[in-house]
């Protein structure tokens, strides 16, 4: 296949200028302020929480729970995420336990043709 | 040095999500028949890893512009929410206010709101690094997977859930750290309601529209305790410092 790369540099272009632009929004619309508005001083403060709680729903958000293996393997590696969070309080941590044991269930137990 | 060692820990959770993601648009983007070089512009530039992977098949399928920016701005649409945290913070960062605001990824928005600054670091320059070290990382992996991507003899797949891992302890930082359960309780209803009922593709942007909203509606039913102690802590004179980062509850 050959590649025009006027093509793809434009493409890439749009795509970097479309991200920069979604990330910009509220400094563009609220940036210039002496004073923000207390409404959005509240919000980055309880946002945060609700944001975060919600990428992790979007990270999961592929997961089968209709089909084998019905998401186990997800699920049961946000369970030891949490368990070794709560009892170490070590990111570094929490994140390889679960890590580890996610790459361990998807080649062991539920081996899923994909 | 102090804030640069700091800022060092803070990202090296993101750097095993970064590489996984990045070596994975790299070896995609070598399969699809472009050289090395589209990578590394692709990470400078574009540094988004769901969009630059989707932007692969916009890019072998040879999808109009107006697809494409109208792809991207779906794909990317919930980063508009993450700056309002930041709007101070990051406008006083002078000549660096723009690189901060184009690198708010993911996953440096989930470490800067969680983050908890002991007190002889420079909260600025740690901001920062960790933004420049992150980008720098995401740069290396997406040209690593470009170059040498076929000759990685592990299967890595699997590795990406050391996001998830991360974006979940973050979660569970911020429940100790704030008083209040509501706004977190606030996500997780939304995002698993519009989960159910507009499936894994649509959801994001009415949950996080409808949290909004509800979090909007709750200041004014909900005596804003955390404003209170926010104010409270700036009376007891704290530092300068804390006092500019506007997400110490």
């Amino acid at each position: 296949m050959s590649i025009n790369w006027i093509n793809t540099l434009e493409a890439l272009l749009v795509v970097a200028l479309v991200t920069i632009l979604t990330r910009s929004l509220p400094f563009l619309f609220l940036g210039g302020r002496k004073e923000l508005p207390d409404t959005v001083s509240y919000l980055g403060t309880v946002l945060p929480a609700a944001i975060m709680i919600i990428l992790v729903v979007f990270c999961l958000r592929n997961i089968g729970l209709s089909a084998y293996p019905f998401g186990l393997p997800e699920l049961l590696s946000v369970a030891v995420v949490i368990i070794v969070h709560r009892t170490r309080k070590n990111v570094f941590l929490s994140i390889s336990a679960g890590t580890g044991l996610y790459m361990v269930l998807t080649r062991t137990l539920f081996i899923t043709a994909s | 040095m102090k804030s640069f060692v700091f800022a060092f820990k803070q990202a090296i959770p993101v750097f095993f999500p970064y590489l996984f993601i990045g070596i994975a648009f790299g070896v995609l983007m070598n399969e699809a028949g472009y050289s090395a070089g589209w990578s590394f512009l692709s990470g400078v530039f574009i540094y988004a890893g769901s969009m630059q992977i989707v932007m692969v098949s916009l890019l072998t399928t040879g999808a109009s512009l107006g697809t494409i920016a109208l792809m991207t701005f779906f794909v990317n649409a919930r980063h508009i929410f993450y700056g309002i945290a930041f709007i101070d913070q990051f406008r006083k960062m002078g000549r660096k206010y723009p690189y901060m605001v184009f690198t708010l990824t993911d996953e440096v928005y989930s470490i800067l709101c969680s983050i908890d600054y002991p007190d002889d670091v420079d909260i600025r320059k740690t901001d920062f690094y960790i933004t420049l070290i992150l980008h720098l990382v995401w740069i290396l992996s997406c040209l690593a997977g470009a170059l040498f991507g076929q000759l990685i003899p592990y299967d890595l797949a699997g590795i990406e859930f050391s996001a998830t891992a991360f974006f979940i302890t973050v979660c569970m930082n911020q429940w100790q750290s704030m008083d209040s359960h509501l706004p977190a309780i606030t996500g997780l209803i939304s995002a698993l309601a519009f989960y159910f009922i507009l499936g894994p593709s649509q959801f994001i942007l009415p949950a996080l529209a409808v949290s909004v909203l509800v979090l909007i509606v709750m200041k004014s039913r909900w005596p804003d305790d955390q404003q209170k102690n926010r104010g409270m802590e700036v009376e007891a004179g704290l530092t300068e410092q804390a006092e500019e980062n506007s997400y110490e509850y």
